[in-house]
C-alpha cells in the first residue's frame, strides 16, 4: 500500500457575491493522522472540503498534497489525486450489492463483467482490510453501520489515501459508531490514510483524533493537538463568547395515564412481516423514552400512533378511549406530533414559514377564507418565541437551516393547549445551539404536565430526557427501567437483541 | 379450420393466442423495462407502438422486403424515443406528460401519414411452423410462430443478463436508482436515459411493426388498442424484471385470445365481455399489487410513480 499523503489547505477562501463562506483559512493534515474538523452549522466546514475536493473553486488559496500545489478541477480529478470523501448521506446505489456498487465506483471495469474474477478480487481485497461487508447482500438491506464502513471501504478500493468523513457517524449507534472510527484510526496509525473527520461529537474527537481545527463564521477559530485541549476549549472556539446555558431542571411528577398502547401488532414495511410492538403507557408529565437501533420498528411504531398504520391486533388508547388518529380525534385530545425530518415529514417545504406554522389549526376559524392577517401575526409571535432564524414569515420554509425547520416545527406543535406531544429523533443532524434549544422546549412541554413520546436512536438524548426508558428490538418492546437505574450498558444489550 | 365445436380447442387457441397476441407486448414491455430501470417512464410507446406498425407497413409495402419494415420500424421507434429523451433533459420537464403528448403526436403522425396505407396489402412477416409433428390442424394453427417471438424471448434473456453483467447494465441501474450516485461515480444520468428510451423506443417500434406485418397483420387506425400502455402496467407487474416480462406478456397475451378463442368454439352470447380480460386483467393486478402500507419492492428509486 502507498504511503498516506499529507494535506495541506493554505490560505482557502470563498467568497459567493458579498458573503465569505471562508475566509483565509489554513489548515494541514499530517501524513498518517486523524484531523477533525469542528464548528458550528454554517461555520463553513462544508465549504473548505468542498473546496479541497474540486466542489467549488476557492476565490483564493491553494492546496498541497505532500508540499506540490495541485489544482483540482472537480471530485473526479481529486480521485485520481488519491483524494477521496464520505458524504454524509449515502452514495451507495440501495438495489445494487455490495460488490455491484464496488465495481461499478472503479469506472475502469469491462464492458462484460466477468464475475467470478471480480468476486476473488474483492474477496482479496477485502482480506487486507481490517473490516468487511458481506458483498452479495443488497445494499438496501444493510444496516446504516454497515453502509458506512462499505462507504470507507469503497473509497480505499478506489485507492484513496485521503479522506473526508462528513460527519461519519451521525446515522451509527455509538456502538457502530466506536467500530467504525476504530477500525478508520486503524488505518491512520499503519500509515495507509490520512484523515480529515468533520464532527459535533466531542466525545469522537477526544476518542480518535489526533489533532483539531475549529472554524467559526468562516474563519479559523483554533487549532492544536487534541490532547493539549479540553472539551471546554473546544466548545468556547467553536461557540465564540456566546453562552449555551444550561438544560431546565426536571419538575413536577407524572400525572394520569394519556397514552396507552395495549398488545399492539402491526406489520412492517415490506408488509410481510407482523411487529410485536406489545404494551406502552405514557403518563401527563413524563417523558418517556424508546431507544433502539434505526430499523427494528421506530418507523412503524410512528406509522402507527399518527394513524398512517393500521394495528393488526391491540388498542390504541388516548384519555382511556380508543384513539384512530384522525385530524378530529387528534385536535380534541389535543395530540401533536414531532416525526423525524420535518422538512419531509411535517412541513410543505414550498410553502412559507407561516402557513407552515398554521396548518395545525388554519382551520379552526368559521367560514371559508383564511384569516391571513392572524396567521402573520401568530408566525410573528412564534417565531420570536421559539428563536426561529427567518428572512421573514413569508420566506420558504425550505429555505430555513435544518435546526430552524425543526424548530419552526416544534413551535407549531407545541403552541396551544397540548396534552400529548410525540417525537422521533428530534435533535438528527443539529448542531449544539440547536440541539440545546430543542431539548430544552421537550423538556420545559414535561414540566408543564404534557405526556411526551421520544423515540429516539440517540441514547445520550435517550438518557438526557426521559423519566422512564424503554427499548425496542426488532419491532417489539423488550425492556423497560426507570432512569434512575438505567444503565448503557444493559441497555446495549437489548437494543442489539440479546435479552 | 375445422369447426369442432369440443371444449378442449379453447386451451389449444389461448395457447395459440399467447403467442401471437403476447409478441407485441413482449417488445413493449421490455423498451419500457430498459426506459424505466434508467428511471424514466415513457408513457409514449403506444405512439410509438402505432407509428412503428404504420412505418413498418408502409415501408414493407414500398420496398417489398418485410425485414426492411422491421427494421425502419426500430429506427423510426429509435428516433421518437429520442425526441422523448432529448425533452425530458430540461428542467421541469415531466416524463409522463412528455409521455401522454407523444402518445397523442404518434398518433396522429401515424394516422396522417398511414391512410394511403390502409387499402394496400403490403409482404408479411414470414412464421415457422412447429406443429408440424400433430395432425391437429388447430395444433398446428396454433403453432405457428413467428420469428419475432422467439428473439423476443432472447432478447428478455439478453436483457436480464445486460443488466447483472455488463457495465452498461450496471450503468443503468445506477441511474434509475439514484441520480445523486450517478453524479458521485461521473456517469451522466441524461445521456444514459436518453439512450434506455431510445432503445426502448426501438423496442417498441418492433412490437408495432409486428401488429401491422404479422398479427392482425394489416394497417388501420385501431391496430394498437391501447397495448402500449398495457405494456406499461405489465411493466410493473414484472417488477422491471425483463424475465418476468415475458410470463406476463405472454399472461397478457393468453387474456386477449380469450374472446376469439371462444367465439370461435362457436359461444355465441357474451364471448366479447372476453374481448376486455387483459384490461380488467390490467386493472385486476394494479389493484391486487398495491398497497398503502408496502413498498414497491424491485421499483427504480428515480421513477416518478414510485418517488
Amino acid at each position: 500500500m502507498d504511503r498516506a499523503p499529507e494535506i495541506e489547505a493554505v490560505g482557502m477562501t470563498m467568497r459567493f457575491g458579498a458573503f465569505t463562506a471562508l475566509d483565509n483559512v489554513t489548515l494541514r493534515v499530517r501524513p498518517g493522522s486523524f484531523h477533525a474538523l469542528l464548528g458550528e452549522n454554517g461555520a463553513g466546514k462544508s465549504t473548505l472540503v468542498k473546496c479541497i475536493m474540486g466542489f467549488y473553486h476557492a476565490t483564493s488559496g491553494g492546496l498541497l498534497v505532500d508540499h506540490k500545489e495541485v489544482e483540482i478541477k472537480d471530485p473526479v480529478d481529486a480521485q485520481r489525486h488519491g483524494l477521496g470523501m464520505v458524504y454524509q448521506q449515502f452514495t451507495l446505489v440501495p438495489s445494487l450489492s455490495a460488490a455491484e456498487n464496488l465495481v461499478i465506483a472503479r469506472g475502469d471495469a469491462g464492458a462484460v463483467i466477468d464475475w467470478r474474477r471480480e468476486k476473488i478480487r474483492l474477496t482479496e481485497f477485502m482480506s487486507r482490510m481490517p473490516f468487511s461487508v458481506p458483498l452479495d447482500r443488497q445494499v438496501s438491506s444493510l444496516a446504516a453501520g454497515e453502509k458506512q464502513k462499505l462507504e470507507i471501504l469503497k473509497q480505499l478500493y478506489l485507492g484513496s489515501r485521503f479522506l473526508i468523513l462528513d460527519e461519519p457517524t451521525s446515522v451509527l449507534t455509538p456502538d457502530e459508531a466506536d467500530k467504525v472510527l476504530g477500525y478508520v484510526r486503524k488505518l491512520t496509525t499503519s500509515g495507509a490514510l490520512s484523515v480529515l473527520m468533520i464532527s459535533h461529537k466531542f466525545r469522537e474527537v477526544r476518542a480518535f483524533a489526533d489533532e483539531v481545527t475549529v472554524l467559526r463564521r468562516g474563519a479559523l477559530a483554533g487549532q492544536g493537538r487534541v490532547a493539549d485541549l479540553t472539551d471546554g476549549d473546544m466548545a468556547a472556539m467553536m461557540m465564540g463568547k456566546s453562552d449555551i446555558g444550561t438544560a431546565p431542571d426536571r419538575t413536577g411528577q407524572p400525572g394520569a395515564a394519556v397514552l396507552t398502547l395495549r398488545g399492539a401488532q402491526a406489520r412492517d414495511r415490506s408488509g410481510y412481516r407482523v411487529l410485536p410492538i406489545g404494551d406502552l403507557t405514557v403518563h401527563a408529565g413524563e417523558v418517556v423514552g424508546i431507544a433502539g437501533i434505526s430499523g427494528n420498528g421506530q418507523v412503524e411504531l410512528m406509522e402507527v400512533l399518527t394513524g398512517q398504520r393500521r394495528l393488526i391486533a391491540g388498542s390504541m388508547l388516548v384519555n382511556g378511549t380508543p384513539y384512530a388518529a384522525t385530524r378530529r380525534q387528534s385536535q380534541a385530545r389535543r395530540v401533536r406530533y414531532l416525526p423525524e425530518e420535518p422538512l419531509v415529514n411535517a412541513c410543505a417545504p414550498t410553502l412559507s414559514v407561516a402557513e407552515n406554522l398554521a396548518m395545525r389549526d388554519f382551520d379552526s376559524g368559521r367560514g371559508v377564507w383564511l384569516d391571513r392577517r392572524r396567521m402573520a401575526r401568530r408566525a410573528l409571535e412564534l417565531i420570536a418565541g421559539f428563536d426561529i432564524r427567518t428572512q421573514g414569515p413569508g420566506a420558504q420554509i425550505r429555505s430555513l437551516s435544518g435546526g430552524n425547520v425543526q424548530r419552526a416545527a416544534l413551535a407549531r406543535e407545541l403552541s396551544g393547549d397540548v396534552s400529548l406531544l410525540i417525537v422521533a429523533n428530534p435533535c438528527f443532524g443539529l448542531d449544539f445551539t440547536a440541539v440545546r434549544a430543542i431539548r430544552d422546549r421537550i423538556m420545559m412541554a414535561r414540566n408543564a404536565g404534557v405526556a411526551v413520546l421520544l423515540i429516539s436512536e440517540d441514547l445520550d438524548e435517550i438518557l438526557e430526557l426521559s423519566d422512564r426508558v424503554l427499548v425496542m428490538s426488532e419491532g417489539q418492546i423488550t425492556f423497560e427501567t426507570p432512569v434512575q437505574e438505567a444503565q448503557a450498558a444493559v441497555l446495549g444489550r437489548y437494543m442489539a437483541g440479546h435479552h | 379450420m375445422t369447426t369442432d365445436p369440443g371444449l378442449w380447442a379453447v386451451p389449444i387457441a389461448v395457447l395459440g393466442g399467447a403467442i401471437r397476441v403476447s409478441t407485441p407486448f413482449l417488445f413493449v414491455s421490455l423498451g419500457e423495462c430498459l426506459t424505466e430501470r434508467s428511471g424514466r417512464i415513457n408513457l409514449g410507446l403506444e405512439g410509438t407502438l402505432i407509428l412503428g406498425a404504420m412505418s413498418g407497413y408502409g415501408l414493407s409495402y414500398l420496398t417489398g422486403s418485410a425485414t426492411v419494415g422491421v427494421l425502419g420500424a426500430a429506427l423510426v421507434g429509435l428516433v421518437y424515443g429520442l425526441l422523448h429523451g432529448w425533452l425530458c433533459r430540461f428542467k421541469g420537464v415531466n416524463d409522463i406528460a412528455v409521455g401522454i403528448s407523444m402518445m397523442l403526436l404518434g398518433m396522429g403522425i401515424a394516422f396522417y401519414f398511414g391512410k394511403p396505407f390502409i387499402q394496400p396489402t403490403a409482404p408479411r412477416l414470414p412464421s415457422i411452423p412447429f406443429g408440424w409433428w400433430s395432425d391437429s390442424p388447430q395444433l398446428q394453427a396454433a403453432l405457428q410462430v413467428n420469428v419475432l417471438f422467439l428473439i423476443g424471448i432472447a432478447l428478455a434473456v439478453f436483457l436480464a443478463w445486460m443488466l447483472r453483467s455488463t457495465r452498461i447494465g450496471l450503468t443503468i441501474r445506477v441511474v434509475g436508482d439514484s441520480t445523486q450516485s450517478a453524479r458521485a461515480l461521473a456517469i451522466r444520468p441524461d445521456r444514459v436515459r436518453l439512450w434506455a428510451t431510445a432503445a426502448g423506443g426501438a423496442l417498441a417500434g418492433i412490437g408495432g411493426a409486428y401488429l401491422s406485418l404479422y398479427y392482425p397483420g394489416s394497417w388501420n387506425e385501431g391496430i394498437s388498442s391501447g397495448q402500449g400502455l398495457m405494456a406499461v402496467a405489465l411493466v410493473i407487474f414484472a417488477r422491471w424484471n425483463p424475465i418476468n416480462c415475458l410470463w406476463a406478456a405472454l399472461l397478457f397475451g393468453g387474456a386477449g385470445a380469450l374472446g376469439p378463442a371462444l367465439q370461435s368454439v362457436g359461444i355465441s352470447e357474451g364471448y366479447y365481455l372476453f374481448y376486455a380480460a387483459p384490461y380488467v386483467l390490467t386493472l385486476g393486478i394494479l389493484i391486487a399489487t398495491s398497497s398503502t402500507e408496502r413498498a414497491v419492492i424491485g421499483a427504480p428509486g428515480e421513477l416518478n410513480i414510485t418517488k
